[in-house]
């Protein structure tokens, strides 16, 4: 199986590289449902920190902003019955799988029409009817949990796969090994998608990993094929997504994608995020910004033209307004709320 | 139009900061994502970016001001084409209605807002009715494997998993038979990881499996601890009732014989602390398989507590395939009138042998078997008292924080009147378990230290 590994990680790496070139063959009707896509999940993410800012939501509240491609590239190449699970980091990944932004943004207020009635907070939603299995606030402990969801598939003899999705701050907790180690030895349809936004709160990669700062190869002592993708860009990315989601239907078993990306915002709203220096920050917003690179696509191919965009810009703007609107009108949850949902009725 | 910008909260706990630094200027035109201003909170300072575009019209709070309120306006942010007499507008009604903080509204409502009363917990189940046909003499051991089969049988969707659970058959031997009648697809060795089986366990609940899953013994279930306790108990309620994880965890909890401190812990008391958990630790045959089963059935996380002594003892068991106890009722083994033993798992037999020599004595002690211990029955326990009007609780764990600490506070707060004497706790040393024979037989509660403790609490 090891030899796979290396096989796989080499195509990956052509794959990301050849990304510009290859957009051409991507249609028009893909490259604008990613710029929504994107553009929706930024602009729910800054008004969030704005609702923030305001005292409307509490505790603690992870930005996904720099990072839109990566979930956007990835769910473009899922089908219907396909699961999801990710971190804390997680409002993008709710967008990403369809759920409705007023159920999102009413849960980060925590009010009774979010997710979770507003039990949960933004760590913790959930949608049964997205297959979304969460929000989980500690790090790593999705990857065994996804791995059981993969499990599952298998188990009822389905070809739906499981995205487990990870920051790059969970590499190195034992129980992603332990996780990867059954999902090989029993061959679960599960992607691994390490977003590596280069920082695990304030310390970098590089810091704490003695394997250097490429996550794509931790899978290779079980034979886990890995790839590195430009998660950046979200044509790579979908591509990405497309061949590991064959590889596991196939019931070849997991398949790892590192996602080199970058998060612009602190690790949570009270990150001075003093780690890292302003101009390497508006360096990857100047020069690699996912929404301005399929803009820029879209503009240069002919897809579209700066009105269209304005249009499409309009149309977000108005979602995430409403869905502001929405978790301020709707009610904190009764009282009684305080009781209900520690067990179920045997 | 024109609108405000206010002092934002910038941490969990912030509300109030100081304006350390403007980095614009009246007039200056500001695009979503600049940087405005530096603000210092308890813990750091912050940037404080703007997030709609405009020009900056006119600044109320002067940089270096401290102690300025979340939600304080502090500038005033003018649309492309306004001038800054918007500016003067807004500033003038935004000192009369500054926005209010939602959270320190309703914190202040919360102090005010009665909390409901925690629901009484719906009464103890009935228990299971009189079995009144055939019998059959099983070991505990064959009566859990029995449950387990038997509702493999009813229910596809449940499976075992663990170590040694197939090919060995069991360490303890207690899933015998099983991979030859259901396959390796539902009976599944694991890795020795028990934190990432236990994880992967909780993730197939979450779709609807129904993962019974073994340790080995419960010592190493520590190693799992994080996702029974964080992923399995509190998903149900963090996802408002939408996904909740149908469970078992089970294996043998407590001491056997000789395995010393690390082999030898109970850890009844560890999960009974925590909502969203049943934890069930049987006594006889009959109860292990009737519980067993309906954990199994059960659509919440159940921790199942055995007893490696006593999977080899043997007890008579209803003949069917259909035999279930319910979760949470306590059953009274032996009536008495003069003290109550409240005791679970392999102490139950401790408390029968105690109330055999306290008969001889002339002292008649009710001994009940606790069966549940989340959630406690604590109805039969409070009836008894009532009678007895003395608790003598027995376990095999540590005193501190355990199920007789439990026991005791509930009758301070329940049945404090019936009470005529303290209740007395029987439990184990308040060490690691040692390995030196003589030493692990003082650690454990013996016969004798229930018997002592009943006479104290009789006064006799």
């Amino acid at each position: 199986m090891a030899k796979k590994a290396t096989a796989k990680r080499a195509a990956g790496k052509s794959a990301a590289k050849a990304a510009p070139a290859k957009a051409a063959k991507v249609s028009k009707s893909n490259l604008l449902d990613y710029y929504k896509n994107m553009l929706l999940i930024r602009r729910f993410e800054e008004k969030a920190g704005q609702l923030y800012g305001m005292g409307l939501i509490g505790g603690f509240c992870h930005l996904y902003i720099g990072q839109e491609a990566v979930v956007t590239g990835v769910q473009a190449a899922t089908k219907e019955g396909d699961a999801v699970i990710t971190s804390y980091r997680d409002h993008g990944h709710m967008l990403a799988c369809g759920m409705d932004p007023k159920g999102v943004m009413a849960e980060l207020t925590g009010r009774e029409g979010g997710y979770s009635k507003g039990k949960g907070g933004s760590m913790h939603m959930f949608s049964k009817e997205k297959n979304f299995y969460g929000g989980h606030g500690i790090v790593g402990a999705q990857i065994p949990l996804g791995t059981g969801i993969a499990f599952s598939m298998k188990y009822n003899e389905t070809d739906n796969v499981c995205l487990a999705y990870t920051g790059d701050g969970a590499m190195n907790q034992g129980q992603v090994y332990e996780a990867f180690n059954m999902a090989a030895l029993w061959k679960l349809p599960v992607i691994y998608v390490i977003e590596n936004n280069k920082y695990g709160m304030g310390t970098s990669v590089e810091r704490i990993s003695a394997s250097g700062a490429n996550l794509h190869d931790r899978g290779k002592a079980y034979g886990i094929p890995g790839d590195e993708v430009d998660g950046m860009d979200v044509v790579a990315v979908h591509e990405a997504a497309e061949m590991a989601v064959a590889h596991c239907r196939a019931g070849k078993g997991p398949y790892i994608l590192e996602m080199k990306t970058y998060r612009y915002r602190g690790h949570s709203m009270s990150d001075p995020a003093k780690y890292r220096s302003k101009e390497e920050v508006n360096k990857v917003r100047s020069t690699s910004d996912p929404i301005d690179r399929v803009k820029a696509t879209l503009i240069d191919d002919g897809h579209a033209t700066e009105e269209d965009l304005k249009e499409i810009d309009k149309q977000v703007k108005a979602v995430v307004s409403e869905a502001a609107d929405f978790s301020q009108s709707s009610p904190e949850p009764d009282v009684k709320e305080l009781w209900t949902d520690v067990l179920l009725e045997a | 139009m024109a609108i405000q910008l206010l002092m934002p909260a910038l941490s969990p706990t912030m509300t109030e900061g100081t304006l350390a630094k403007w980095i614009v200027k009246e007039g200056d035109t500001v695009a979503a994502g600049d940087v405005m201003a530096e603000i210092e909170t308890d813990k750091a300072t912050m940037e404080f970016e703007a997030t709609d575009e405009g020009v900056i019209g006119k600044i109320l709070v002067p940089e270096g001001t401290e102690g300025v309120a979340v939600n304080a306006p502090i500038a005033i942010l003018l649309e492309e084409g306004e001038d800054a007499s918007a500016a003067e507008e807004v500033a003038e009604k935004g000192t009369e209605e500054a926005a209010p903080a939602a959270e320190s509204k309703s914190k202040d409502k919360g102090a005010s807002e009665k909390a409901p009363a925690q629901p009484k917990s719906a009464n103890a189940p009935e228990p299971e009715p009189e079995w009144t046909g055939a019998m059959k003499s099983q070991t505990v051991r064959e009566a859990l494997r029995d449950a387990m089969a038997e509702e493999m049988r009813r229910d596809g969707k449940v499976f075992l998993m663990g170590e040694e659970v197939a090919q060995y058959q069991g360490a303890y031997k207690i899933s015998q038979g099983l991979l030859d009648e259901f396959g390796d697809k539902r009976v599944i060795d694991t890795p020795i990881t028990e934190h990432g089986f236990a994880g992967l366990g909780v993730g197939a609940a979450f779709t609807g499996l129904r993962p019974i899953v073994e340790f080995m013994t419960f010592n190493f279930a520590m190693q799992a601890m994080d996702q029974i306790i964080n992923s399995a108990a509190k998903t149900l309620y963090m996802s408002g009732g939408q996904m909740g994880a149908p469970i078992v965890f089970r294996g043998p909890n407590g001491a056997a014989a000789r395995v010393g401190a690390q082999h030898s812990q109970c850890y009844a008391s560890w999960y009974a602390h925590c909502p969203g958990l049943k934890v069930v630790s049987p006594y006889s045959a009959a109860d292990a398989k009737g519980l067993l089963k309906s954990a199994i059935r059960d659509p919440n996380p159940v921790i199942f507590l055995e007893n490696e002594i006593m999977y080899g003892k043997t007890f008579d068991v209803p003949d069917t395939d259909d035999w279930t106890v319910p979760i949470g009722k306590a059953k009274i083994v032996r009536s008495g009138t003069d003290v109550t033993i409240a005791a679970f798992s392999i102490m139950v037999g401790k408390a029968l042998e105690a109330a055999e020599a306290l008969a001889e004595a002339g002292i008649s002690a009710e001994v009940i078997d606790l069966r549940t211990i989340r959630p406690l029955d604590t109805a039969t326990v409070i009836e008894s008292v009532k009678k007895t009007n003395r608790l003598v609780s027995v376990e095999e764990g540590w005193p501190f924080a355990g199920i007789g600490s439990e026991l005791g506070m509930m009758l301070m707060e329940q049945a404090f009147d019936y009470l005529d004497a303290p209740v007395a706790r029987v439990a184990g040393a308040d060490v690691p378990m040692p390995y030196a024979a003589n030493l692990e037989v003082l650690a454990l509660p013996q016969a004798d230290h229930i018997v002592q403790a009943a006479r104290a609490v009789c006064y006799r």
